[in-house]
């Protein structure tokens, strides 16, 4: 029953973006050129990473707003890694992010975990540290594209069967997802630790353990993103990514996660985050005024949380109508 | 305050470093005290080296290069105190503060002490002059001039800018619309804002290369959109077809103006200020000039600077930086 209700919420989207698609080509028809959606594919690529790792946070009643902090902090690692030994290898760069990344998750997690602070709190709190941490590690200097090694910064861009590495390295977290989310016990554990907690404590689920999972994934996908952030635009410094949290919880929500947890799909907030990622590469090209631009990002997120509410009322509805014919 | 002043970004540096020896001196030497944000920033050791050298021309002059440790008001205080029992014949001041250190520097001219601020300006009432590293107009005109340098032909040429609320980029893109008319055949096709955040600046330049195919130029007064810009144009293959310029740091440039995205850029000099500073408080300790509104005070190699109403006065254009001298400066800020 949810799960259909789920399914026609990614084909509403579906049908939300190809709608958008059309109405940008109608101004501007050079937009859907294979070569460009390509493009914004790939431009959209780390915030599909980021809105999965958010949307698993999500899904057991906690918010990340550290990601950007996160993004921002690893890619400076890594790029002053990179200055340090120019010689190490890509793959391990990448690992290192991956592995940095979940260690920032797991300290958001333990304390959600351990300290039962709310996330909220929490996640404020680590985005300011990280944020203070750059300054502390890089004085405040930035590291520019003559600094960084050219492997460094070529990975994301090298073209493989037509889509640039970064857009596989999102298209394979996907699929990772879908699989994690689906089927794994962990995946499951998601769920049922935020549909219900109480049931999914006696059902044997430490949701407070399920949790710190989820922050420590949100936590190495903004790792993963914070080098290919850094390695495309060839730049790292304090403010990096500002802001960019906000980004990702809307995706979130216009993907159809729903923000009290238990509810959302990895398919739906990479719609989400695509739906965005569009919008964003739209509004250059159809010469709207900046001020519109964020009224409309805005106008956005308010009509899916819209549409996420009267979805839920009607579940609530049916539930009660069951109830009442029981009895 | 999007764009970072050279002095507050290189004041992260902050380093150790001893106050130079004010040793025993011949007393018919004037002696001009250079202080500065925090000593150990590279910006400043420049400006100081500038100094250095209009002490060279002056002769007799001898430059006290002096500082707090940190970027700290507190510090600065200190100093002046210092300087004053020294009993300086001039400081030039980069301000921390510009309000914290007026009764300090108050009492310094009290004593008959010549005081101006540089680069980082003092409250009107804690200085004779300040002198600006260059103006609104010279800006507009300089960001205009470097891309129209390298379009003989004319052609078209769009901004990217950093929010479309930000006080300094806008005045800059009034001076450059003001000036458009005397570079005939640049058409000002656009302009866009990129927040100076990295992927939305990438994305404006991606769409400003989208809408307008024969874009010759995109023009940038904030770091953060010159590099964002320089890498859009690399990645869409466009160099060459595409000059990127605007305003930007050298040690930030270096890789754009290597791979040849960036003709030129441009950004005050520090040596230059410093010579100039070191210039103007020599005149005015000497009673060479005045400090006074309207008043005309000659810099050396660098011309002469004009007072304004609130004695302010600014230096010059905005330093060009291209191939052949990006090496030189990509290290010292």
């Amino acid at each position: 029953m949810s799960k259909q209700g789920l399914m026609s919420r990614e084909l509403l989207l579906t049908g939300a973006i190809i709608l958008l698609l059309g109405v940008i080509a109608s101004r501007f028809p050079a937009f859907i050129a294979p070569g460009n959606l390509v493009n914004v594919f790939n431009d959209t690529a780390p915030l599909i990473l980021l809105a999965i790792g958010q949307m698993i946070v999500i899904l057991t009643r906690c918010i990340d707003l550290s990601v950007a902090a996160n993004l921002a902090l690893t890619g400076m690692v890594v790029a002053m890694l990179n200055v340090a030994m120019p010689g190490l290898p890509v793959p391990v760069i990448i690992a290192l992010a991956i592995t940095f990344g979940a260690v920032l998750g797991m300290f958001n997690g333990v304390l959600v975990w351990k300290l039962a602070i709310p996330p909220i709190v929490v996640t404020l709190g680590t985005m300011t540290i990280f944020r203070g941490i750059i300054f502390l590690l890089s004085e405040g200097r930035w590291i520019n594209a003559h600094q960084l090694s050219d492997a460094f910064k070529a990975f994301p861009r090298t073209v493989l069967l037509g889509l640039p590495v970064m857009s596989w390295i999102a298209l394979g977290a996907v699929a990772l997802f879908v699989v994690v989310m689906n089927r794994t016990s962990l995946g499951r554990a998601f769920y049922a630790a935020g549909g219900n907690p109480h049931a999914a404590t006696y059902a044997g689920i430490n949701v407070g353990r399920t949790q710190f999972w989820a922050f420590t994934i949100s936590g190495a996908l903004s790792g993963l993103a914070g080098y290919l952030w850094v390695s495309r635009f060839a730049v790292a410094f304090v403010d990096l990514a500002r802001g960019f949290e906000l980004t990702v919880v809307a995706a979130c929500v216009i993907g159809g996660v729903a923000i009290m947890g238990g509810s959302g799909t990895v398919l739906g907030a990479m719609l989400g985050a695509l739906f965005l990622g569009i919008i964003s590469n739209a509004l250059p090209v159809v010469n709207i005024s900046p001020f519109w631009q964020l009224a409309i990002s805005g106008s956005a997120i308010i009509i899916a949380v819209a549409l996420n509410a009267s979805a839920n009322r009607k579940k609530g509805r049916i539930i009660l109508k069951r109830a009442e014919q029981a009895t | 305050m999007k764009r970072r002043t050279f002095s507050s970004l290189a004041a992260g540096l902050g380093l150790a470093a001893s106050l130079m020896g004010t040793s025993a001196m011949a007393q018919d030497n004037m002696r001009i005290a250079l202080v500065v944000k925090a000593l150990g920033i590279g910006f400043f050791e420049a400006a100081a080296e500038g100094a250095q050298e209009a002490a060279a021309e002056l002769g007799n002059v001898e430059i006290i290069y002096t500082g707090p440790t940190t970027t700290t008001a507190e510090g600065q205080i200190e100093v002046i105190n210092s300087l004053i029992a020294q009993g300086v014949d001039a400081i030039a001041i980069s301000a921390n503060d510009p309000d914290a250190v007026v009764p300090a520097l108050q009492r310094a001219m009290q004593r008959g002490i010549t005081v101006i601020s540089w680069d980082s300006g003092v409250a009107e009432e804690g200085r004779m002059m300040n002198l600006n590293p260059s103006s609104t107009e010279l800006i507009g005109n300089t960001i205009i001039r470097l891309a129209a340098d390298h379009m003989p032909e004319g052609g078209q040429v769009a901004i990217l800018s950093a929010t479309a609320t930000s006080t300094n980029q806008n005045a800059w893109i009034a001076a450059a619309e003001a000036v458009l008319p005397d570079f005939p055949g640049i058409e000002l096709v656009a302009t866009v804002y990129g927040d100076d955040l990295s992927d939305k600046s990438y994305r404006e330049a991606q769409g400003l290369m989208a809408s307008f195919p024969d874009l010759q130029a995109i023009i940038a007064p904030t770091t953060v959109g010159i590099l964002a810009a320089c890498q859009a144009v690399s990645d869409a293959g466009k160099i060459g077809e595409i000059n990127v310029t605007g305003l930007g740091l050298p040690s930030e440039m270096a890789g754009c103006v290597e791979s040849g995205a960036t003709k030129s850029f441009a950004i005050w000099n520090p040596i230059d200020l410093g010579y100039t500073a070191t210039m103007i408080a020599h005149a005015l300790a000497t009673r060479a000039a005045t400090a006074e509104p309207g008043a005309e005070i000659p810099t050396g190699r660098m011309g002469s600077v004009t007072l304004d109403d609130t004695t302010s006065a600014a230096m010059s254009d905005p330093f060009t930086y291209d191939a052949s001298n990006i090496d030189q400066f990509k290290d010292i800020f």
